[in-house]
């Protein structure tokens, strides 16, 4: 036997993290609907134009043309007493489930305990991009509140039928419409016994000012808990149904390896079904060990190819830049001012490197899906951020309609950004065909390491020229691969040009928590404070000088605050250092105090001070975890986190070689809550993260005298010569 | 194959299968006992923590085989139907969990902990939890879940015995 097949390494879009909207919204369908889920009333929510183009994260090349309404989500109410919610976002650990359900239920006036939440399906739930960019909050759960909104006046007008009465008498509360002044009340359940009652929402109705939350606002704790510490909730990896067998894949050894001969023989004597297909191969079998064994079984060769080595990575990335080639339409460039001019006429000016490696996301739970073909329709549960572009993916690889995919997202063990394909999915349905009996693959470790997509590596050039005064005249800066996320500054400068170069990534790279605005902060952030230590002047006192934009000034007043920033001097070996930013609708400041062993190298995060304000709070409780979850996870790419390769091999591609944050490396950490009750609320998965990588670099600075540049910082500990 | 049995959450188990099987796939493919998790398969997540005996060890690392006298208790043990045990019910109120898939490998841990040191300080149980990663980083909340576990339990104590 003998082939040839090229396995590619696909190139993953990182900086709009999207899938193509539907091409046709068919007429909803309002009798299939009640038929599903009984009689009742229906409340489904229109997306607006405006939010329909945010929330696919369109920023341009999109055609909008004329889209027609479309549904952002459904609400319904049932005379059994119960409220179905269906939306198309997904639970990946950032309990969206809660806090949503907390919205719904302050506007509707109804006990949290009896709304359900349908996620992330693609048969029962409305289209969705995705859930990422921080975009939960500010638009599902706006929807969904105007749905419940509308969901409580339409009762409202029900219950003033019923006891022919004005509606300016009647309230909502708990569940049920009362008369203040008949003092009569009657259940929602009653209310809509027999109705088949459907309304749609396009316009604002007016809600619940945060002022006068009683159910948002609160620190509630995960909804159906007791399930995840009972160890009864079913992940996507523990899906089970009856005459399920385990499919396992044949990787390649290398990146770009090429397959040249392949014997299977043993494979199939040992009773595994062996399915070749252009340039897949894969084992299904009846139980997971019988998958490894026939795998490890099939006798494979494979010619490699020239790979660039982690070593000379950021020269690559340098050299092979897409200059207006770019696949996702050109590299985003920003210009203001003359830039050369300024640069020439000021004395001071500082120029520098920075540079930020590959990570994972080494999401605990790995990718996982179970799939299952009735004729010729599939159903797949999978763990993954975008359900319907999973849908769209295995429709394409089996060449059938969508509507004969249906993908279900049990909530997953977290994603991070790193879940947003479908891989697993298709794997698993093209085994499942050949197999003809259900299919479940769950990566390895390992797998998840090499196979999946990395956080991007780059490079920053940076040149900013200052006054003696403190006032920045020039701003240049290069961003090469990273991405552009976070990439403008909101520091005030006349002259600024600012460019994303986006490059020919060797690795797979793809969306990670926070995108590129970790390395933009980080770069941004340090260098902000090599000009403050340049002018000698306080690093807070210099960025205000710089900064015009309230909200952040308020953040970074308030970490510098709560931290005692210049009220204490350092001890030998001890530092503290700030970084902070503006991202996805968010603003956070972060100082970290830092303490250096000079002898053996050590560096202890001992504390970090958060100050983010994401609007009005809707959940603080889920916040805080929020906040102090992103400093965790953000210390592992800031201190010791990164992906080093060779000839097309992971090197450190297990948990035991590659180190992720762990209870020794937690410090203190505090969190100031800015809550805005005039603002509208905004995500917090992300933004928290940026400004933790600067800060920690500025504080070993301000320990040592030693300027890192590189993150991770100290990957082996500090060396000072 | 082999005939393997154990003794799991108090009831006798029988299942046949490799006889190199790890204890992790015995209980998720063979019995269907998927609370406990898989992170990496090589001793170094705590996803897949069980107690043995009383002590808390990886599941993932550990063959069926070996372990055919002893007590196993998987994180489908501790509640008695819907009263949960302490550690549990700590780590609902201190909410110590965002997307929850370390969470039945920490609470095994915990309970394990609390076995043998009622009164753990903050650093005997950051010693003792460092072989569980929690990658949503909500290692503080847990540190909170396990002290207030720590102190129901010491109050649960006497004449109880909710301890297991
Ligand atoms: S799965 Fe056993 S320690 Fe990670
Ligand atoms: S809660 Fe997600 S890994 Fe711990």
């Amino acid at each position: 036997m003998s082939e040839t097949t090229s396995i590619p390494a696909p190139w993953e879009l990182e900086r709009y993290e999207l899938t193509s909207a539907p091409v046709y919204h068919f007429d909803f369908d309002r009798r299939e609907f009640f038929k599903v889920l009984g009689a009742g009333v229906l409340l489904v929510s229109i997306l607006n134009q405006t939010a329909w183009t945010q929330e696919s994260g369109s920023a341009r090349g999109r055609i909008e043309g004329s889209l027609p309404g479309e549904i952002g989500a459904w609400l319904h109410i049932g005379e059994n007493g119960k409220v179905t919610v269906y939306t198309g976002k997904v639970e990946v650990g950032q309990n969206i489930r809660t806090s949503l359900s907390q919205g719904i239920a302050e506007e509707l006036r109804f006990p949290i305990e009896r709304i359900e939440l349908v996620m992330g399906d693609t048969q029962l739930t409305p289209f969705d991009m995705g859930t990422f960019g921080s975009r939960t909050t500010p638009t599902m759960n706006l929807q969904l509140r105007r749905a419940a909104a509308a969901a409580r006046d339409l009762l409202i007008d029900l219950a003033a039928a019923q006891w022919k009465t004005d509606r300016q008498h009647l309230v909502a509360t708990d569940g049920k419409i009362m008369d203040q002044k008949s003092k009569r009340s009657v259940e929602y359940e009653a209310l809509v016994k027999e109705q088949q009652l459907a309304k749609s929402i396009p316009v604002q109705d007016p809600l619940i000012p945060a002022a006068n939350w009683t159910v948002m606002g609160q620190p509630l704790p995960k909804l159906a808990g007791v399930a995840f510490v009972t160890g009864k909730h079913r992940y996507p990896s523990d899906q089970k149904v009856p005459d399920m067998w385990y499919g396992k894949v044949l990787r390649p050894p290398s990146f770009g390896a090429t397959l040249l001969s392949v014997d299977t023989a043993k494979a199939e004597q040992m009773g595994a079904t062996v399915v070749r297909d252009g340039n897949f191969i894969g084992v299904a079998a009846r139980s997971s060990g019988l998958a490894a064994a026939a795998i490890a079984a099939i006798q494979a060769d494979w010619k490699s190819e020239a790979q660039p080595s982690s070593k000379e990575i950021f020269e690559y990335l340098k050299k092979n830049t897409y200059e207006g080639t770019d696949p996702s339409g050109g590299g985003d460039r920003y210009d203001t001012g003359n830039v050369d001019e300024a640069l020439a006429s000021t004395k001071l000016r500082l120029e520098q490197t920075y540079k930020v490696s590959y990570i994972a996301h080494v999401p605990l739970e790995p990718r996982a899906a179970l799939a299952k073909w009735d004729g010729d329709n599939l159903t797949v549960w999978t763990g993954s951020q975008r359900p319907f572009g999973v849908r769209g993916e295995l429709a394409e690889a089996f060449r059938i309609p969508e509507d004969r995919v249906r993908v279900l997202m049990p909530d997953t063990g977290s994603a991070y950004g790193g879940k947003h394909t479908g891989e697993t999915a298709i794997e698993a349905a093209r085994l499942a065909r050949t197999a003809k009996r259900p299919v479940k693959v769950v990566w390895t470790r390992e797998e998840e390491f090499t196979w999946a997509y990395f956080r991007p590596a780059g490079v920053i050039d940076v040149v900013g020229s200052v006054r003696d005064d403190g006032s920045i005249t020039a701003w240049e800066f290069h961003n090469y691969n990273s991405g552009s996320a976070g990439i403008r500054t909101y520091y005030e400068i006349a002259n600024q040009r600012i460019v994303f170069h986006p490059a020919r990534s060797p690795l797979r790279q793809g969306s990670y928590r926070a995108l590129a605005a970790t390395a933009n902060h980080f770069a941004r952030e340090s260098h902000m404070d090599e000009l403050a230590n340049a002018l000698k002047m306080d690093p807070l006192e210099f960025r205000m000088k710089n900064l015009k934009n309230e909200r952040l000034r308020a953040v970074f007043q308030a970490a510098a605050d709560k931290f005692g920033w210049g009220k204490r001097k350092a001890a030998p070996g001890q530092g503290f250092g700030m970084g902070g930013g503006y991202e996805k609708l968010g603003n956070i400041a972060t100082f970290a105090e830092v303490k250096v062993d000079r002898k053996s190298g050590a560096v202890k995060v001992l504390r970090i001070v958060s100050a983010f304000e994401c609007g009005a709070v809707v959940n603080p409780g889920n916040l805080r975890n929020q906040v102090e979850g992103s400093n965790v996870q953000g210390m592992g790419g800031a201190l010791f986190e990164a992906i080093e390769f060779q000839k097309g091999k992971i090197l450190n591609g297990r948990m035991s070689q590659y180190r992720v944050p762990r209870f020794t490396d937690l410090p203190l950490i505090e969190t100031v809550l800015l809550d805005r009750k005039d603002l509208p609320s905004a995500g917090a998965g992300e933004c928290p993260m940026i400004g933790l990588a600067p800060a920690i670099a500025n504080a070993i600075f301000h320990a040592t005298g030693v300027r890192l540049r590189s993150l991770p910082l100290v990957p082996d500990g500090l060396k000072i010569t | 194959m082999a005939t393997i049995n154990l003794a799991i959450n108090g009831r006798p188990r029988t299942v046949e299968a490799d006889p190199q099987i790890s204890l992790l796939t015995v209980l998720r493919e063979n019995l269907d006992l998927i609370g406990t998790k898989y992170g990496c398969g090589e001793g170094q997540c705590g996803a897949c923590t069980v107690l043995i005996d009383g002590r808390a060890q990886r599941s993932c690392i550990t063959r069926a085989e070996t372990v055919g006298q002893k007590q196993i208790t998987t994180i489908e043990g501790p509640a008695h139907g819907e009263r949960l045990h302490p550690v549990q019910e700590a780590f609902l109120e201190e909410d110590a969990l965002q997307c929850g898939y370390c969470t039945p490998g920490m609470i095994m841990s915990v309970v394990a902990l609390l076995n043998r040191n009622h009164h753990p300080t903050q650093s005997e149980i950051i010693d003792s939890l460092n072989g569980n990663i929690c990658r949503c980083g909500a290692y503080s909340r847990i540190i909170s879940a396990v002290q207030k576990a720590a102190t129901s339990l010491a109050k649960s104590e006497i004449g109880t015995g909710a301890r297991q």
